[in-house]
């Protein structure tokens, strides 16, 4: 008893010191400047002004909309793509088969941030600067993508796929009919982790994005804090909450998806 | 007679079939082959190939000097201060977020109710996008308007000049960075918790075992590869870092948090010298290697161990 009572003691202290900083950016959205400026905890009235404010002080509406297709299109260009390659390295026999494995699973070696610079070069030639495709196409393929759709298909049996060839099943047609729908868990965990990922990104699209076309609504934050520091801290905090809401909505929703797929990755690599 | 000629068909039919299963692969295969080859391992080569040249600003090289851009980064005082800042942001992020997700992971661990809430909670600033989140602690980081200043100021301790004073920035970047970690590592760790057999425990309660008995005894030993694999990740991950040092700093003051990336990316955009922030990179992609090979290497052993 006198343990359960420990237990959620220690459990209540760390919720609220984890959840400070995003609740007070969220009180603070409310606040009116003097109340920011007086460092106040709680707003004393509740109004939306700072965020009517935000949405004028940037185009937010339409940073949270470039967001928005970035991420998904990186999400669902990252499970057809990544899919497919772990679906020839499990269910097809080739030559070669265990070398492309290995040479794919070796990107892991490579940091982005390393490999940038060639990168922002390749995207100024072949002119998707301010261009979705700049953002989003050399995100499509990821080794940790492959290597857990790899994992989740070689639990596929094999008695299961041969029987379904036995019966004049494509290969085409078993991956779009059996490999995906029996991988739903992984996949969607793959999915909201390649959104979230996206969604926040921020040395990429600060770099490939130099007008508002599409540019994403994390270096629009970065346009709010030039934009308005030093006056208006609340309408600031308003296009935090903005920002993290939809990404922190998401991963509430699917955690035990994310976690499942997560904890598969790390632990069995 | 005949049979040798069905032997050879038998041959020429594998082989086709052979043939035939490696085109469909390389179909299959071919968008991750093109991704990866365009934008990881071509722009590797690339930036090693740019560390040996002189450039310009638009990425065309101008003139070759083989090792001296390295030569130069390691004379130079800025990227020294660089490597400098790196390697103690490393030191103060890594220990500091793998014990506090640790110690959340175990007390989220529990069986009591409302659990799944603290979980969620725990987990959360996985969903906080390294921008937002920094936003909210350059506000908390303020000289006159921060929660942190006025809290100080409440029981008679003077103003820290947390983002602007060369001895605290650094520290400040690495508290967002701890904050901004945690939810990442607790889920990976919770998940590390969860897969110990519950028989364990069991066992050790009846040889009388007590809580922190089995804290030190079963759950961490179990859970040392977890742990090990999370810490790499993590020193990695730091070695990475870069949009907390935008918001927050700018690598200032006096380049006390100019971490690695951060420096590579000044080089390059702000001063237009592609040649030397190849170079820059090239040190970067050791590091991460190195680390990942520690990782490949212990991870083995663990297994074994098991």
């Amino acid at each position: 008893m006198i343990k359960k009572l420990w237990i959620y003691l220690l459990l209540l202290i760390s919720a609220i010191v984890i959840t400070f900083p995003v609740l007070y950016a969220i009180s603070a959205s409310f606040m009116t400047t003097q109340e920011v400026n007086r460092g106040a905890l709680i707003p004393s009235s509740f109004s939306l002004d700072n965020y009517i404010q935000a949405f004028k002080s940037v185009p937010l509406f339409h940073f949270l909309l470039n967001s928005f297709i970035v991420a998904f299109s990186v999400m669902v260009g990252q499970l057809i793509i990544c899919s497919l390659a772990a679906y020839a390295i499990v269910f097809i026999p080739f030559k070669g088969r265990n070398f492309i494995f290995f040479l794919l699973i070796s990107t892991m070696l490579i940091p982005w941030e390393a490999a940038f610079l060639p990168n922002y070069i390749t995207v100024l030639n072949l002119g998707w600067i301010n261009e979705y495709s700049g953002l989003t196409l050399p995100f499509f393929a990821t080794a940790f993508g492959i290597f857990l759709l790899r994992q989740q298909f070689m639990t596929i049996p094999k008695e299961l796929y041969e029987s379904a060839q036995m019966d004049g099943c494509s290969r085409f047609r078993f991956y779009t009919k059996f490999a995906l729908p029996l991988s739903k868990p992984i996949l969607s965990a793959l999915g909201i982790f390649s959104f979230l990922t996206t969604w926040n990104m921020y040395l990429w699209p600060l770099l490939v994005t130099n007008n508002n076309d599409v540019r994403t609504v994390q270096i629009g934050l970065k346009m709010m804090i030039s934009a308005e520091t030093g006056t208006a801290w609340n309408v600031v905090m308003a296009g935090v909450v903005l920002v993290l809401l939809p990404t922190l909505i998401l991963l509430i929703l699917g955690l035990s998806h994310l976690k499942r797929g997560l904890t598969q990755g790390a632990l069995k690599g | 007679m005949s049979k040798s000629i069905e032997n050879i068909e038998r041959k020429n039919n594998k082989r086709q079939k052979a043939i035939k299963n490696l085109l469909t692969a390389l179909l299959y295969l071919s968008p991750a082959l093109i991704i990866m080859g365009a934008f990881l391992f071509y722009p590797m080569i690339k930036t090693l190939y740019y560390s040996f040249f002189v450039t310009n600003s638009r990425g065309e090289t101008i003139r070759y000097i083989g090792l001296e851009h390295y030569l130069y980064l390691f004379e130079s005082q800025v990227f020294r201060t660089s490597m400098k800042a790196t390697f103690l942001f490393a030191l103060y992020t890594v220990p500091t977020t793998i014990i506090l997700s640790l110690f959340l992971a175990i007390i989220a661990n529990e069986k009591v109710k409302g659990i799944p809430f603290f979980r969620v909670v725990f987990s959360s600033t996985l969903g906080i996008s390294v921008a937002a989140g920094a936003t909210i602690w350059l506000l908390l980081f303020h000289p006159s308007l921060g929660v942190f200043n006025s809290l100080l100021n409440a029981i008679g301790i003077s103003d820290i000049q947390w983002l602007t004073s060369p001895n605290w920035a650094l520290i400040s970047v690495s508290i967002t960075t701890i904050w901004m970690n945690i939810g990442f590592n607790f889920i990976i760790l919770l998940g590390g918790l969860q897969n110990i057999s519950e028989e364990l425990y069991e066992s050790a309660k009846i040889d009388g075992a007590g809580y922190w008995n089995q804290l030190f005894n079963i759950t961490i030993p179990m859970l040392s590869p977890t742990l090990f694999f999370v810490s790499v990740v993590t020193i990695i991950n730091s070695f990475q870092s870069f949009g907390q040092i935008d918001i927050l700093t700018g690598g200032g003051p006096n380049n006390s948090t100019n971490l690695i990336v951060y420096s590579i990316y000044r080089e390059a955009f702000e001063n237009g010298f592609f040649g030397s922030a190849s170079a820059q990179a090239i040190v970067l992609f050791a590091l991460v290697l190195v680390f990942t090979f520690i990782q490949f290497k212990v991870g083995e052993k663990k297994v074994h161990y098991q």
